[in-house]
């Protein structure tokens, strides 16, 4: 695949990030050593991968380092343009595809893959 | 860490912690010298000589989150298990530079594992930094530099997920024929 190619792909895509204070969420995937180690890499593509599918592009996507929950991760935190952050535990491809659907994209948080406070 | 992608990973975000606005990735895997060979550049902050000297001390770091620093101590030993070694230099306020060196047919040298989706994730996650990467097997190469991608494809951003969609596409396609090649 030539780089030619690859702007034949995108060709019509008009592909700038939101501007600040205009995406309706951030989202934020934990690359430390630990989150890499735990899977960061292939959360953050299902990530991506959902929000592709279902034609959004007003969301931040970012990386941030060590929460200091190492066992814990890979976490992904999710803060929605006026709400507040939730922080997500133990996060997979398939479960972060959920916190997508119904959190980002439904403005509902997933309780039950919440990290819960004190934990 | 399973594989030397995932270390390439967690040394590159070292270097985007450390403010770096580019960085240079480079791998090369020399089958008559029998050598592979990572290296990172950054233009971070660099280190001090103080902190280089516990550069390899697990307990050591200066972040506030956790109060261990495995990245490189287990790169270093990861390198020194494949008849290789690791060799950082940095000086404060002009970046760093990280290179390991392994065996290519060492037995307990760890696989590659999967280098684009590493260079995807960060160049789609850090719309501001400018990456250089490049990836030689013998006498083939595939080199990518997002200064020169953001030109052609016309925006500031890859992070775009249809735009990210087609990185992932481009970069996977290309580390293919780059294996293809050297099977020859």
């Amino acid at each position: 695949m030539k780089l030619e190619d690859l702007r034949k792909m995108v060709e019509g895509e008009r592909p700038e990030e939101p501007a600040e204070g205009a995406a309706r969420c951030t989202v934020v995937v934990g690359m430390g050593t630990c989150g890499i180690a735990a899977g960061a890499r292939e959360v953050l593509a299902a990530i991506i991968d959902e929000l592709e599918a279902r034609g959004i592009t007003d969301v931040i996507v970012t990386q941030c380092g060590c929460r200091g929950v190492c066992e814990r991760e890979p976490l992904v935190m999710v803060t929605p343009r006026d709400g507040a952050e939730v922080v997500y535990a133990d996060m997979t491809p398939e479960r972060v595809r959920e916190v997508v659907a119904t959190h980002v994209v439904g403005g509902e948080a997933v309780e039950a893959y919440r990290l819960a406070e004190g934990s | 860490m399973e594989d030397l992608s995932l270390h390439l990973l967690d040394i590159a975000m070292n270097s985007i912690r450390a403010g770096a606005t580019a960085i240079s990735l480079e791998i090369v895997e020399d089958r008559e010298a029998n050598l592979l060979t990572f290296a990172i550049r950054d233009n971070g902050c660099g280190m001090t000589e103080d902190q280089l000297s516990r550069l390899h001390d697990p307990f050591f770091t200066t972040r506030k989150t956790r109060r261990v620093g495995l990245g490189l101590p287990l790169l270093k030993q990861a390198a020194e298990q494949a008849g290789g070694g690791l060799t950082v230099t940095s000086a404060p306020g002009e970046g760093t530079t990280v290179e390991a060196q392994f065996g290519l047919d060492h037995i307990d040298r760890p696989p590659l594992g999967d280098v684009a989706a590493t260079v995807w994730s960060l160049i789609v996650t850090n719309p501001r930094v400018e990456f250089e990467y490049r990836h030689a097997r013998d006498d083939a190469a595939f080199e990518v530099k997002t200064a020169e991608l953001k030109v052609k494809l016309a925006t500031s951003s890859l992070g775009q997920p249809r735009l990210a969609k087609a990185l992932k596409k481009y970069l996977a396609d290309n580390e293919g024929r780059l294996a293809e090649a050297a099977a020859q």
